[in-house]
C-alpha cells in the first residue's frame, strides 16, 4: 500500500504534507511533495482527499495483489469522484454522494 | 536546542477521537485552558484517518444500555468493567446525536429515526468524520492545538502528574508543558507482531500503524496500574487489505466458510475471539483458506459494498477492482491480522476507577488506551472522551498545577539529545523494530505460531526483548522524525514485555487466539474471573491481580 506522487503536477502547497497521519510526506528542494517512507503508508488515502490538483495516486502494492491500477479523487460539489486508471489505459469511476449514508 | 515551556489548565496527549471530543466537552461546560499535542494532525489523526464506516456502540430501539454491557461482558468472557461499560453505554446516544450535530451524515428512516444495522449499529457516511471532530475543535478559541508534537513521557512526583515532556518532530522544538490536568488518549499498540504483509505493505494493517503504544509506555514508566494486556486484540479481516469483515457479515449476510463451502462459524462460537479460533482451526485441519461467502450476492450489493468500502477501507474496492471479480462473482477470503494491544476492542489499558482517572493523580484515560471497557468502538471512545472531561473538571476545582521539576526537565532534554549527537552503533531503528517483531512473533504467540505460546517461550521473548532495548540505547537520529521513531520503539519494546509478563500471569485459556496458552489450554473459572494487572516498579513489572468490579459500583483507587 503506498502512494504516488507526480512531481510535475504538484503545485508544493504542502497539504498532503500537512495531514498525513504518518507525516511519511514531505517537501523536497524544488518545493515538491513527495513520499519519504512509502512502505510506512497505511493506505488511508488523507492525502489524496487534500490535494486539489489531483497529483497524488494510490495503489496495492505487489504483495497484497496490486497489478498497478492508480486511485485518486476529484470532489464535485456533494459528490466525491474515485477514479481509476488501469494498467491497461481505461479510466473507470465510482462516485459517492458526501450526504448518503452507507446501505450496510 | 530550542526549548518552549507552555502552562496549561488541560493538557490532552492525543488528538484523536476521544481527545478531540474531550476538548469539545471542556469548552462545553468551562472556561479551562486546553492544550492539545498531537503527533500528526488532527485533521486524519488517530483510527478515523481513512473513516469508518458505521457506529457500532449504540443503543437501539427497544434496548437498554445494560443490553450493551451484557454483550461486551459476555464477548470477553467476564473479564469487563461493569462500572465502565454501564457509564461509557448510558451516553452512547448523546454523543452520537451531538455527532449528527456535527455534520455527521446518518442513515435515517422515513420517519426520522435511524436505521440499525442489527442490534447495536447505525448506518453512517463516516469517511470525513475525523474532519468534522477536527473542525469543531478548531473553532474552539480556549483550545490550543500543537500538531506535530510527539509527547514522550510525563513528569510525575509523589505519584501526581505536573506535565509532559516532547517535542515538535518537524522543527526539534522541545516542548515542556506543565499542566494541572492531563488526559491521555494516545490509542493503543500497533506494530508489536510481525505483521501479515512484513514486506512493502507492511502497514497495510488493521490498526493505525502509528499507535505505538506511547501513552500506555508512558504511564508504565510513571508507575501507572495497567490491567489485562493478556487480552490481545486479534482481528478477523479480508485477506492482504486487512479490511473489516463485519460490512460484509452484517451488511450483506456472509457467512464464515471454508475451502469445502462448509459454514464452521457455528461450530467454534461467534465471540470475536471465537470467529479467529474457528478460522485458524479450520486452516489448522487443512480445510483452508476460509471466506465470507458472498457469492450470490445481487449487483446492487456489489456496488453498495464497493461504496462503502470507499468510505473507510478503501485499498478493499481497489483489490476487488485489480481482481476483476467482484464480491458477488467470488468469496471474500479472510485472515487474522496479528496480535494488537487496544482498549477499544479488547479490555487492555490504564486501570482507572469509574471518573476514569488513572492510578497517578491528576492523569485521565479515555479511548483505546483506558483498560477495562472493551467493545467501546468510536462511539465509546466518544463517551469516555467525555467523562473523563468532566472529571478533569471537577480535578480542576480542587487542586493547584505542581511545575516539573527542572532536573527532570534536563534529564530528558539530555536522552534526547543523547540520540541526536551519539554516533550510533551497527543498528537502525527499523533493524531493531523488525528483531522485535520477530521475536513477539515466534515466542509470544503471533501469527507464526497460530498466536499459540507456552510459558517457556514466554522466557525467552522476554530475555530477547531486554536484550533489543539494551541495543536501542545506541540508535541515532539524524533528524527529528527519526527521534520519533526511537521514542516509538521503545514504547513497543516496553509494551512488549507488559504484554509477555500478563501473558504469562494468566495460567488459564480464557480466550481462545487471543491468550492461547498451551501450558493451561482450558478456562478455569474457579481461579481466572478476575484481572490480572500490573505496575513497574524500579524497573520490574509486578504483577498484581483484582476482584471483577460490576456495573453500579463506583470503583475508587485506594491510594
Amino acid at each position: 500500500m503506498s502512494i504516488a506522487i507526480n512531481a510535475k503536477q504538484c503545485v508544493g502547497c504542502g497539504k498532503c504534507s500537512m495531514v498525513c497521519p504518518g507525516s511519511l510526506i514531505h517537501m523536497n528542494a524544488d518545493g515538491k511533495a513527495f513520499i519519504k517512507y512509502p512502505k510506512d503508508c497505511w493506505g488511508c488515502t488523507s492525502c489524496l482527499k487534500e490535494c486539489a490538483v489531483h497529483a497524488i495516486r494510490f495503489y496495492l502494492g505487489a504483495d497484497m495483489g496490486g497489478m498497478g491500477s492508480l486511485v485518486h479523487t476529484e470532489k464535485e460539489g456533494d459528490v466525491l469522484r474515485w477514479i481509476i486508471d488501469h494498467p491497461d489505459g481505461k479510466t473507470s469511476e465510482i462516485r459517492i454522494h458526501t450526504k448518503q449514508s452507507n446501505q450496510y | 536546542m530550542k526549548i518552549e515551556r507552555c502552562k496549561t489548565d488541560v493538557l490532552i496527549i492525543g488528538g484523536g477521537t476521544a481527545g478531540c471530543y474531550a476538548a469539545l466537552t471542556i469548552a462545553d461546560q468551562s472556561d479551562a485552558k486546553v492544550l492539545i499535542c498531537e503527533k500528526a494532525h488532527i485533521k486524519r489523526s488517530g483510527c478515523l484517518a481513512a473513516g469508518v464506516n458505521a457506529l457500532n456502540a449504540y443503543i437501539t430501539e427497544g434496548r437498554v444500555p445494560q443490553d450493551y454491557v451484557d454483550y461486551a461482558r459476555k464477548d470477553a468472557d467476564g473479564i469487563v468493567r461493569g462500572d465502565l461499560l454501564l457509564t461509557m453505554s448510558e451516553r452512547l446516544n448523546q454523543v452520537t446525536e451531538h455527532m449528527e450535530r456535527l455534520g455527521l451524515v446518518i442513515l435515517k428512516d422515513a420517519n426520522g429515526k435511524y436505521v440499525a444495522r442489527g442490534n447495536r449499529n447505525l448506518k453512517i457516511n463516516g469517511e470525513n468524520m475525523k474532519p468534522i471532530l477536527a473542525k469543531a475543535v478548531e473553532a474552539l478559541p480556549q483550545v490550543t492545538i500543537k500538531n506535530h508534537v510527539n509527547i514522550t513521557d510525563f513528569f510525575v512526583k509523589d505519584n501526581r502528574i505536573q506535565g509532559t515532556f516532547g517535542f515538535n518532530i518537524q522543527d526539534g522544538t522541545m516542548y515542556v508543558i506543565e499542566a494541572n490536568a492531563v488526559m491521555i488518549a494516545t490509542g493503543g499498540a500497533a506494530g508489536l507482531y510481525k505483521p501479515n504483509h512484513p514486506g512493502f505493505s507492511r502497514h497495510k494493517m488493521w490498526y493505525p500503524p502509528f499507535n505505538t503504544g506511547a501513552g500506555y509506555a508512558m504511564g508504565i514508566r510513571a508507575g501507572a496500574e495497567m490491567t489485562t494486556f493478556e487480552m490481545r486484540f486479534i482481528a478477523l479481516r479480508c485477506k492482504d487489505t486487512i479490511a473489516p469483515t463485519g460490512t460484509l457479515a452484517q451488511g450483506v449476510g456472509a457467512k464464515q466458510v471454508n475451502s469445502l463451502g462448509e459454514v464452521y462459524e457455528t461450530k467454534y462460537g461467534l465471540t470475536t475471539s471465537e470467529r479467529v479460533y474457528g478460522t485458524v482451526s479450520e486452516n489448522l485441519a487443512g480445510r483452508g483458506p476460509c471466506y465470507l461467502r458472498t457469492e450470490g450476492i445481487t449487483p446492487e450489493q456489489d456496488d453498495s459494498l464497493m461504496k462503502a468500502y470507499l468510505n473507510m477501507a478503501p485499498s478493499q474496492t481497489l483489490k476487488w477492482i485489480e481482481n476483476g471479480r467482484k464480491p458477488s462473482q467470488q468469496n471474500v477470503e479472510i485472515e487474522g491480522t496479528e496480535p494488537y494491544i487496544v482498549g477499544g476492542h479488547t479490555a487492555s489499558g490504564y486501570w482507572v476507577d469509574t471518573k476514569r482517572a488513572t492510578t497517578i493523580e491528576g492523569l485521565y484515560a479515555a479511548g483505546d488506551v483506558a483498560g477495562g471497557c472493551p467493545q467501546k468502538y468510536v462511539t465509546g471512545a466518544l463517551a469516555e472522551g467525555e467523562i473523563a472531561a468532566e472529571s478533569m473538571l471537577e480535578f480542576l476545582r480542587s487542586h493547584t498545577p505542581v511545575p516539573p521539576e527542572e532536573a527532570a526537565v534536563q534529564e530528558h532534554l539530555a536522552e534526547a539529545a543523547h540520540f541526536l549527537t551519539t554516533d550510533g552503533g551497527l543498528f537502525d531503528t527499523e533493524q531493531l523494530e523488525d528483531a522485535m517483531q520477530t521475536v513477539m512473533d515466534t515466542y509470544a504467540g503471533g501469527i507464526g505460531t497460530n498466536y499459540r505460546f507456552h510459558e517457556k517461550e514466554l522466557g525467552i521473548a522476554d530475555d530477547k526483548i531486554a536484550r533489543l532495548t539494551e541495543l536501542s540505547d545506541q540508535l541515532h537520529a539524524a533528524d527529528y522524525q527519526e527521534l520519533m521513531y526511537i521514542y516509538e520503539l521503545r514504547e513497543r519494546l516496553l509494551v512488549c514485555r507488559s504484554v509477555i509478563a500478563h501473558l504469562k500471569a494468566r495460567k488459564e485459556t480464557r480466550w481462545h487466539s487471543f491468550a492461547e496458552n498451551l501450558d493451561y489450554p482450558e478456562k478455569d473459572d474457579a481461579h481466572w474471573k478476575k484481572y490480572v494487572n500490573s505496575r513497574m516498579k524500579n524497573g520490574k513489572l509486578e504483577i498484581v491481580f483484582r476482584d471483577l468490579v460490576e456495573e453500579g459500583q463506583n470503583y475508587e483507587h485506594c491510594h
